[in-house]
């Protein structure tokens, strides 16, 4: 006990932490995401990754369980046009159509960056290329980057990529440059259903806070241990 | 399109971000630095424990893991994304990551089997250095070869006997504190594929062992392989010149290397076995165990990788080769494939780690397939593709090659 409050004590981050007035986390209410993919356009407007590169800051994926308890799921083209087909996309060009009548259970799942409070990504990182702020976002500096890959394969929800123009890792900020200045991401702005929230979780009369004190929320894959900081009402267990 | 997608084809449910990111270039680094620990490994079984038999393999897999060693960092230069930036890592060193102190160990242990190969070959670089001095209308050549080797004696030119046995105490503590670098560096790199928690087929702390193990095992048999190579090849020249002293050679060549080989070949077989059982109980320890991932993990194993895992590595490189060199009356002939198919079973078991560990998804329910880029189409497809393995694969012999006009090995003459 007395070496991790040292630990918590002396390590640089941890102090700025402390200090800081501000610790983003996310609300995700995945019975109000409709899978319109607004989100995802949005994200990728406002922070400049190729639209059609294949890879994305945030995503939502679908989950589809029959009468057997099958579980389907998908994302198609990172939803990045919503989900405008039934069928399931099983890639290869393969698709799967499931009968409406087979269906019991389906639901979108709208996925970002964790923003983890212990983040595997910055601990993999040989150069401090990626760093945690005091506000508890990840970010990556794309100057100081050498592109090993190490923080891709170091995160559990894959969330990180090469940006396929600065051929750099990059990720999910929550749209740091915007949060910083008391606006919304660009993903939260454009939910029409308020299904993606921000927060403060050190400010006591924040809503989202308020919600994630008392109402059941959950986390996606605790198991790995980074303490992720996306707070999810109605997480099922299906989701991968 | 990103860059990655040239390589990967996806299967059922991935998440959009995932590709094959650590590809051919990043198999060819643990297959590099494990043949650089294994030959050196195989060098301090003479220096330091006094294997005679091994004299002469030991003095060439010194160099031939020098000439390794200058390879090793090259397949991370060519995978970096920004391979101008890699001297950050010495800038800014992130000490949590696994691979941020790789620039410390490599230098660290080049600088020992440089230190050791100096000191085995400070008398024939001043053999050559007083030979040269008095020797007047020297040819260009000539005047370079006695620059670089008076350069190379680092003006140390005392070869009395007190001196050269004080040069033969160096190298034995520097084959002593080389061996448990040579596990480190290989060890580390196992380290790196094993600490990494999101991936269930590298998370294991047997990774470090496998990975020095199966180094060894690769050093021994490429070493062996060169090394019967270039025996050959002198048997061969002396056979031309078809004169007595040449024939009395090729006769003392043939009893000396039939001993080393017969010794190498125990050692080989000895750490096969360590190597294979350590794979086997991973395995085992995997399905008996039988946590969330396996379910992908057995569907990886027994079903989309089971060539490349059972038939590939198991079959041809592991058990092909054992019978073959288990098989009474062991023939120079029968050697040659054993060690090329122990050296392919190696790079099969990086391959399955590497690209394996990267065939499934985060999501547990989706699959990634690597597509070797085999023409290139640029300068990337060339980098990570079958052009930039093979040439990764080829410099060490070049390096080689002129490693041993400073440092003649394997020249049966030359004294201890």
């Amino acid at each position: 006990m007395l070496f991790k409050g040292l630990d918590g004590i002396f390590r640089p981050p941890d102090v700025l932490a402390w200090t800081s007035p501000r610790r983003f986390v996310f609300l995700v209410d995945t019975y109000k995401c409709i899978g319109c993919g607004f989100c995802v356009k949005a994200c990728k407007l406002e922070n400049e990754i190729p639209f059609d590169a294949g890879v994305s800051r945030t995503w939502v994926e679908r989950y589809v369980v029959n009468g057997e308890g099958e579980v389907f799921a998908d994302t198609p083209k990172e939803a990045r046009y919503g989900f405008t087909t039934g069928r399931i996309d099983l890639g290869r060009g393969k698709f799967k159509d499931i009968p409406a009548e087979e269906i019991k259970k389906a639901y979108f799942v709208p996925k970002l960056c964790n923003q983890c409070e212990k983040p595997s990504c910055v601990q993999v990182c040989p150069v401090g290329a990626t760093y945690q702020n005091a506000d508890g976002v990840v970010l990556v500096d794309r100057k100081w980057c050498i592109g090993c890959g190490y923080c891709i394969m170091a995160c559990p929800y894959g969330m990180r990529f090469f940006h396929p123009v600065h051929r750099v890792a990059d990720k999910c900020n929550f749209c740091y440059h915007r949060i910083n200045q008391g606006l919304p991401p660009a993903c939260v702005q454009a939910c029409p259903t308020g299904a993606r929230l921000i927060g403060n979780i050190k400010d006591p009369g924040d809503p989202v806070e308020k919600i994630i004190r008392t109402q059941q929320v959950a986390v996606h894959k605790p198991e790995y241990g980074t303490n992720p900081q996306i707070y999810y009402i109605g997480l099922g267990e299906e989701v991968r | 399109m990103v860059l990655e997608s040239l390589w990967t084809v996806k299967e059922l449910f991935v998440y959009p971000n995932e590709y094959i990111y650590w590809a051919i270039q990043i198999v060819m680094y643990p297959f590099m630095t494990g043949l650089v620990a294994g030959a050196f490994v195989l060098s301090s079984l003479y220096h330091l424990f006094g294997i005679k038999p091994l004299k002469e393999i030991a003095r060439f897999a010194l160099v031939f893991s020098f000439a390794l060693l200058m390879v090793a960092p090259l397949p991370l230069l060519l995978h970096l994304a920004q391979p101008q930036r890699s001297l950050y890592v010495g800038l800014t060193p992130h000490f949590t990551s696994a691979i941020a102190a790789f620039g410390v160990v490599l230098f660290v242990y080049g600088s020992v089997v440089a230190a050791e190969i100096w000191f085995l070959f400070r008398k024939h670089l001043v053999k050559i250095s007083i030979e040269l001095k008095s020797k007047t209308n020297k040819s260009p050549a000539e005047k370079i070869k006695y620059v670089v080797h008076t350069i190379l004696t680092l003006g140390a030119m005392d070869v009395s006997d007190a001196s050269l046995k004080l040069d033969a105490k160096a190298i034995k503590v520097l084959a002593g504190v080389g061996v448990p670098i040579a596990c480190f560096l290989h060890g580390y790199a196992g380290f790196i594929f094993g600490s990494v928690k999101a991936n269930a087929l590298w998370m294991t702390p047997l990774m470090p062992v496998i990975f020095i193990m199966s180094a060894i095992v690769s050093g021994v048999a490429l070493c062996m392989l060169i090394y019967i190579i270039i025996m050959g090849m002198k048997k061969f020249v002396a056979s031309r010149k078809n004169d007595h002293a040449a024939l009395s050679t090729l006769k003392q060549m043939n009893s000396e290397e039939i001993s080393t080989v017969q010794t190498s070949v125990k050692y080989l077989i000895f750490f096969m076995i360590f190597s294979i059982s350590l794979e086997l109980l991973d395995l085992v320890f995997r399905g008996y165990t039988a946590v969330k991932s396996w379910d992908i993990l057995r569907n990886v194993i027994y079903g989309t990788d089971f060539i490349n895992i059972f038939l590939l590595q198991y079959l041809m490189g592991n058990l092909v080769p054992f019978i073959l060199l288990l098989l009474p009356g062991l023939k120079i002939r029968r050697l040659i494939p054993a060690l090329l198919l122990v050296l392919f079973g190696i790079f099969m078991m990086r391959w399955n780690v590497v690209i394996g560990g990267q065939s499934f998804s985060l999501t547990f329910s989706g699959y990634m397939d690597y597509q070797l880029p085999i023409i290139p189409r640029g300068l990337e497809t060339f980098k990570e593709g079958l052009g930039g393995a093979l040439l990764i694969a080829a410099l060490p012999f070049i390096f080689f090659w002129i490693l041993n006009k400073i440092f003649p090995v394997l020249q049966t003459k030359e004294p201890d």
